[in-house]
């Protein structure tokens, strides 16, 4: 892959005009990782790793990723919290690269909740 | 944990709880003094006198959901178990400031590892915060500012999977070209 420098960064402005007013807020999906010490201790950062690798692979620009503290279930970390627009929120665990591709491409793309990985729903 | 990286990432995302939106990260490594230091500086609500003493207490939190905050008080072990030094300092209403040595050439010293990646997390999960980053080795200097490349890319977002993936180049290829000299 071709250095990407700043001036390449620009062209992209153009195109992002409108995923800028998304961000800032009218994303409909939202994912919360979880990097409170448990979480990165269990591996966090692999998973934001590969989240950020779909990210860049995905055309949809309604997607928001933030990240969050401990939420106090330690054990199952690394955690991860998928809510779509209108929908009750979904938390993950023990994720990890392989399993986070996996939910992105199919709960966060197409809606379907992978229940053998989910911990719990929030409602 | 595995890595220095990891821990400087658990104590940035303290700053990050705090509020703060500018935080300052230095990593020096000195092979003439045979030492690591790693300084968080954060511009957040600061922890009060009387808890300062607490808070590398693995058993103390401010936390409601658990009874532990562990963050501190494994940095804090991390430097010790390399014969270095540990401090905390801070100002309600100003910020915090978290600095660990650790001997460079001990055997139980954690790689510095990933970050690049650890430093990419933080700025996607809150693009809001700016980070100022300086690394030196044996007195060569790397920096990177958000707040400069923000201004530089005029409006695109700096999450952006393009402009991550442009800062942990910049990051990785800084880190090489500081180390290289010291090699060759």
């Amino acid at each position: 892959m071709a250095k990407l420098t700043i001036e390449d960064l620009k062209k992209i402005k153009e195109s992002t005009k409108k995923d800028t007013a998304l961000r800032e807020g009218g994303a409909t999906v939202k994912i919360t990782v979880h990097l409170g010490t448990c979480g990165i201790a269990a591996g966090g950062r692999e998973v934001m790793d590969a989240l950020l690798q779909e990210m860049a692979e995905t055309e949809r620009q309604d997607i928001r990723v933030i990240t969050s503290g401990c939420m106090g279930m330690c054990s199952s970390e690394p955690n991860v919290t998928v809510e779509l627009q209108g929908k009750d929120p979904v938390v993950y665990q023990l994720m990890d690269a392989k399993k986070m591709r996996q939910v992105f491409k199919r709960h966060v793309l197409l809606g379907e909740v992978q229940t053998d990985f989910a911990l719990a729903r929030m409602n | 944990m595995r890595e220095l990286s990891l821990h400087i990432m658990d104590i940035i995302e303290n700053g990050i709880g705090a509020g703060a939106d500018l935080i300052h990260l230095s990593i020096e490594e000195d092979h003439k003094k045979n030492l690591i230091r790693v300084t968080v500086t954060d511009n957040g609500q600061g922890i009060p006198e009387a808890l300062l003493e607490k808070v590398t207490d693995p058993f103390f939190t401010t936390r409601t959901t658990r009874r532990v905050g562990l963050g501190l008080s494994l940095f804090r072990e991390a430097s010790r178990r390399c014969e270095g030094d540990f401090s905390i300092e801070s100002r309600e209403g100003e910020g915090t400031k978290v600095e660990a040595t650790f001997r460079l050439d001990h055997i139980d010293l954690a790689p510095m590892g990933d970050i690049e990646g650890a430093m990419t997390s933080l700025i996607m999960g809150s693009a809001d915060v700016d980070f100022v980053y300086s690394h030196h080795v044996d007195g060569r200097p790397f920096h990177l500012d958000t707040r400069s490349i923000k201004k530089e890319l005029e409006g695109v977002p700096i999450n952006h999977p393009k402009v991550l993936q442009y800062i942990s180049e910049t990051i990785r290829e800084g880190l090489a070209e500081i180390r290289r000299k010291r090699n060759a």
